[in-house]
C-alpha cells in the first residue's frame, strides 16, 4: 500500500499570526514539504491544480519536475489535474516529458474542478464539466498510446496527423486516477477504463465515499477488469496530531476555526464526527485510518492533506515526522496483515512495463514530408 | 385505499408559534379532504427551529448533516408538501428560503405543494404571491392556486373570508392534485447501473 501526502496549494493567513506567506515562500514550501516526505518514507506527493488566487499550483509540472530532480523513490502526482479545463493534448506532452524527467515515478489524477470562473476563463462551460471529463480523457489517452492520431470531437479543435511529443517513457503511459466526490459518471468512467479511483475523504461525510467506492467496484468488475475487491482505490484524509490528543486539538482549532473550506460552521468536534477529520494522537489517527478499510475494502493509496488553513511550513514538517515515524511504519505493517494475497498493489511505472511485456523506446522520428526520408533510412543511405 | 405522505414544513421561531398554528390548520383540513377522497394520510412535520444551525452549517460546509438530511429525505420523498412561514421584512424567512436552498434544485419537481405565510399584519398579505410563489416555480414544483395568509387579527375573524374557509379551499386544492397522481415515485438511485453505457456515452467524443 501507498501512503503520501496532497496539497491544494492554497496560500491562507496564519490565523495565529495574522501573517500571509509570500507566493515565494509557498512555492517553495510545497518542494520542502515533498523533500521532506522522501525523507520520512511516504511514497506519494500530489499536488492540485488552481488557476485563481489564493493558489499557487497553476503549473504542476514545473513543481513536479523540480521535485522529481531532487528526489529517488517519491512518486509524483496529481490532485487533481483539470481534465476539463486544461487541454488534453498538453496534458499528455507535460506528464510524458515528466515520466522521462522523473524515471517514471509519476501518475495523475483526473478532476473536474468547482471554481465556476475557471470554466470560461479557459472557454469552457461547467455545465459541460462530465462532457468534457469524458471527451478530453479519451483523447488523452489516444494522444498516450497512438503514435499519429486523427480526432474530431466536440469541445476542442481538431487534430490530423499529430503526434504527442515526447512519446510516454517505455511506450508506457503514465497510471491514471480518477477523483470525484460524488458524481457516479466519473466512478463509471474510471471502472470503463480499469484506471484507478479517488475519493478525497475530506470535508465530506464518509458515506458519499463508501457509495462512490462501491459503485466503482461493482462497474470495474462489470466492465471485465478483475473482481470487485481487485479494483484500485485511493483515499484522502485529514490529520493533526501531537502526542497528546488534548494538545492536538488545542493547536489545531484556531486553524480549523478559520479554514477557508469549512470555517465558520460546524465545530471543530461535530466535523471530526461528521466527516474523516482526525484531530489527536498519532494512536487515534492510526486506529481511524485503519477503520476506512471497514467501508471501502483494501485500498491502494492513502493521500493525507497535512498543509492547508495557513499551518506554518514547521508544523507541516513536525506533522510529517509524526506519520514517517509513527503513523505510517504501523499503517503498512497493518493494512498489508489484512490484505489478501489477490488484491493488487497500486500500479506503478515498472509493473505497467512488465504487464505490458517490457518496456520499448518509441519515439517517433520526424518523416521529410517531401521525400519521406527519416533519421534513420538517412543514416543508412 | 391509497396511502399518501404529507411532508409540513414550518418555519416558525416562537413556540407557541403562529406559523406552526397555521400549518396544523392546513394538516387536519388537508388529510380529512384526502379521507373524503379515499386516500389516508401519513403526516410528517418538519420544524426549521431545529435545523436552523445545522442549515447554517450546510451552507458552509456544502453538505447536510445526518439529522438534516433526514428532514430533507422526509420533503422530498412526500407526497404532497405544506410550506409555511412568517413574513420578515416583506418575504420569507431567512430559515425558510435556506431550507429550500440546500435542497437539490430538480428535488421537488411535479410535487404539489400548499403555500402558507402568517404576519402580524394584513398588510403583508401577497408575500406568498410575489415571494413565495416565484421560489416554487423555480423549483417546478406544483403550488395549488389559494396561498393561505393568516394575520394576526385573521386569529379572532369570521365572516365571508374567513380563515377558515380559506384552509378548507386550499386543502381541497392540495387533495385533487395528489389523488389524481400515482403515489410518489421516490428519486431515482444514483448508484443503481447506469442505463447509458459508457460506450454510448464516449459517441461523439
Amino acid at each position: 500500500m501507498q501512503f503520501g501526502i496532497f496539497t491544494v496549494g492554497d496560500v491562507t493567513p496564519d490565523p495565529t499570526t495574522g501573517r500571509t506567506p509570500t507566493e515565494a515562500e509557498r512555492v517553495k514550501s510545497l518542494i520542502t514539504i515533498a523533500l521532506k516526505a522522501e525523507e520520512v518514507g511516504l511514497d506519494v506527493f500530489a499536488q492540485g491544480q488552481h488557476h485563481n488566487p489564493p493558489f499557487v499550483v497553476s503549473s504542476p509540472t514545473t513543481t513536479l519536475g523540480y521535485i522529481a530532480a531532487k528526489t529517488e523513490k517519491l512518486v509524483l502526482s496529481t490532485s487533481t489535474t483539470l481534465i476539463t479545463t486544461t487541454d488534453p493534448v498538453k496534458i499528455a506532452e507535460d506528464f510524458a516529458t515528466l515520466q522521462h524527467v522523473a524515471d517514471g515515478r509519476v501518475d495523475l489524477m483526473m478532476g473536474r474542478g468547482n471554481t465556476g470562473p475557471v470554466y470560461p476563463w479557459f472557454g469552457k462551460d461547467i455545465r459541460d464539466g462530465i462532457p468534457l471529463a469524458v471527451e478530453n480523457y479519451q483523447l488523452l489517452r489516444r494522444l498516450w498510446r497512438e503514435d499519429v492520431v486523427d480526432w474530431s470531437g466536440q469541445f476542442r479543435t481538431p487534430l490530423q496527423g499529430f503526434t504527442s511529443t515526447p512519446r510516454p517513457l517505455d511506450g508506457v503511459p503514465p497510471f491514471v486516477w480518477h477523483g470525484s466526490i460524488r458524481s457516479p459518471q466519473i466512478a463509471e468512467q474510471a471502472a470503463f477504463y480499469g484506471d484507478g479511483f479517488f475519493h478525497n475523504h475530506i470535508f465530506w461525510p464518509a458515506e458519499h465515499t463508501q457509495r462512490m467506492v462501491e459503485f466503482y467496484r461493482r462497474r470495474f468488475e462489470h466492465y471485465g477488469h478483475g473482481s470487485a475487491d481487485q479494483a484500485i482505490v485511493g483515499l484522502g484524509g485529514q490529520v493533526f496530531m501531537r502526542k497528546n490528543s488534548q494538545d492536538a486539538v488545542r493547536e489545531f482549532r484556531p486553524y480549523f476555526d478559520n479554514a477557508p473550506v469549512y470555517g465558520g460552521g460546524p465545530s471543530l468536534e461535530e466535523f471530526s464526527t461528521q466527516t474523516p477529520l482526525t484531530v489527536g494522537s498519532p494512536e487515534q489517527v492510526i486506529e481511524r485510518t485503519l477503520g476506512f478499510r471497514d467501508y471501502v475494502g483494501d485500498y491502494q493509496r492513502q493521500l493525507f492533506l497535512i498543509d492547508h488553513a495557513g499551518l506554518p511550513l514547521k508544523t507541516v514538517l513536525e506533522q510529517l515526522d509524526i506519520l514517517g515515524e509513527e503513523v505510517v511504519p504501523v499503517l503498512r505493517r497493518e493494512f498489508a496483515a489484512l490484505k489478501p494475497a489477490h488484491v493488487p498493489d497500486a500500479p506503478t511505472h515498472a509493473s505497467l512495463v512488465a504487464a505490458a511485456g517490457g518496456g520499448h523506446d518509441s519515439t517517433v522520428h520526424a518523416a521529410d514530408d517531401v521525400t519521406g526520408r527519416t533519421v534513420e533510412t538517412a543514416a543508412q543511405a | 385505499m391509497t396511502t399518501r405522505t404529507l411532508a409540513v414544513v414550518s418555519a416558525g421561531l416562537s413556540n407557541p408559534s403562529s406559523t406552526r398554528l397555521l400549518a396544523d390548520r392546513l394538516t387536519t383540513a388537508t388529510v380529512e379532504a384526502l379521507r373524503a377522497r379515499g386516500d389516508d394520510t401519513t403526516v410528517e412535520v418538519v420544524e426549521l427551529r431545529g435545523h436552523a444551525r445545522d442549515l447554517a452549517d450546510a451552507l458552509v460546509t456544502g453538505f447536510p448533516n445526518t439529522e438534516l438530511q433526514a428532514a430533507i429525505d422526509t420533503v422530498v420523498g412526500a407526497d404532497a408538501v405544506i410550506a409555511v412561514t412568517p413574513v420578515f421584512s416583506a418575504s420569507y424567512s431567512g430559515l425558510f428560503k435556506t431550507f429550500f436552498d440546500v435542497l437539490d434544485k430538480d428535488a421537488l419537481i411535479g410535487t404539489p405543494v400548499l403555500l402558507g405565510a402568517t404576519a402580524g399584519t394584513a398588510r403583508h398579505s401577497l408575500a406568498i404571491e410575489f415571494a413565495m410563489r416565484p421560489l416554487f416555480a423555480y423549483l417546478r414544483a406544483l403550488p395549488v392556486p389559494t396561498g393561505v395568509f393568516a394575520a394576526s387579527e385573521d386569529w379572532a375573524g369570521g365572516g365571508s373570508g374567513a380563515l377558515s374557509g380559506r384552509i378548507d379551499r386550499a386543502a381541497g386544492e392540495l387533495a385533487d392534485v395528489v389523488t389524481g397522481r400515482p403515489a410518489v415515485s421516490r428519486p431515482a438511485d444514483p448508484f443503481a447501473d447506469p442505463e447509458t453505457s459508457f460506450e454510448e456515452l464516449l459517441k461523439g467524443h
